[in-house]
């Protein structure tokens, strides 16, 4: 009982804090709303018992994806004209396009689900299971996963030579 | 519930993106897109009783960070060209 309404709560708290990304000025101040939503989504995956995902999401999220933006705003203090002006010309077709859009989402997704089962399921993933399942079945994967780091990071250094050569 | 909540989180993303002017706070937005679609991931994973969602997650966690380090250096380097974080700015691509 105090599990489920612990989920509503962190849940209610992660759109609380989706909603203040799209109103606060200040790029850091949306960086910590950015950090609260994803914090209250570990809150989430640890009540569903999914604490591998919720640890990953603390470490890799906030602690590496969130510093380096934070990293990112204080290396540009550029106040432009995003500063006075929050939004672009797109306010209002955006709103009605997404409206329109969550409409439809929400008509099909209504159609096809079957009937929700308890918000808070008993399986537990732990450590165990999932590494076991993650290097067993899935090592094919992983593996393609790393070649795809090596080549974000062999990315990342060429663009900074480019950057290096339309200075010099 | 948590399907509702994750569509949200991804509505709100994508209204993000499409609204605010800031490059990085648009980039943010799109982090938040994707932690919506794996909420939505975890919570299926949870009803079907298979690992393999968790699994799924955790290379979507992988890839959203290769993302990060390859974004970050292009705003950067957009950003010194132009001095200026406004979307406007970015408009000589228009045809």
């Amino acid at each position: 009982m105090i599990e489920t309404l612990l989920i509503y709560l962190f849940a209610l708290s992660s759109l609380v804090a989706a909603v203040l990304m799209l109103v606060l000025r200040h790029p850091m101040r949306v960086a910590l709303a950015l950090i609260a939503a994803m914090m209250s989504l570990a809150g989430v995956y640890a009540l569903l018992n999914v604490h591998v995902i919720a640890v990953f999401q603390v470490l890799i999220y906030v602690g590496a994806v969130m510093v380096f933006m934070v990293y990112a705003i204080m290396l540009l203090d550029v106040r432009d004209q995003s500063f006075t002006r929050r939004f672009s010309g797109l306010l209002v077709p955006g709103i009605v396009g997404l409206l329109l859009f969550l409409a439809i989402l929400a008509h099909g997704l209504w159609r096809s689900l079957p009937a929700p089962a308890g918000v808070a399921g008993g399986t537990l993933f732990g450590v165990k299971d999932f590494s076991v399942a993650f290097l067993n079945d899935y090592w094919l994967h992983f593996e393609l996963v790393s070649v795809l780091l090596v080549a974000a990071v062999v990315a990342a250094l060429a663009v900074l030579q480019v950057g290096r050569r339309g200075r010099g | 519930m948590l399907i509702a909540v994750s569509m949200a989180l991804f509505a709100l993303g994508l209204l993000g993106v499409i609204v605010r002017r800031n490059v990085l706070i648009m980039l943010m937005c799109m982090e938040l897109m994707l932690n919506g679609v794996s909420l939505s991931l975890v919570a299926f994973a949870q009803q079907m009783a298979s690992v393999s969602g968790a699994v799924l997650v955790f290379l979507i966690f992988v890839v959203a960070t290769a993302e990060i380090a390859i974004a970050i250096p292009i705003v950067l380097l957009l950003v010194r060209h132009k001095h200026a974080m406004d979307l406007d700015a970015y408009a000589d691509l228009k045809g």
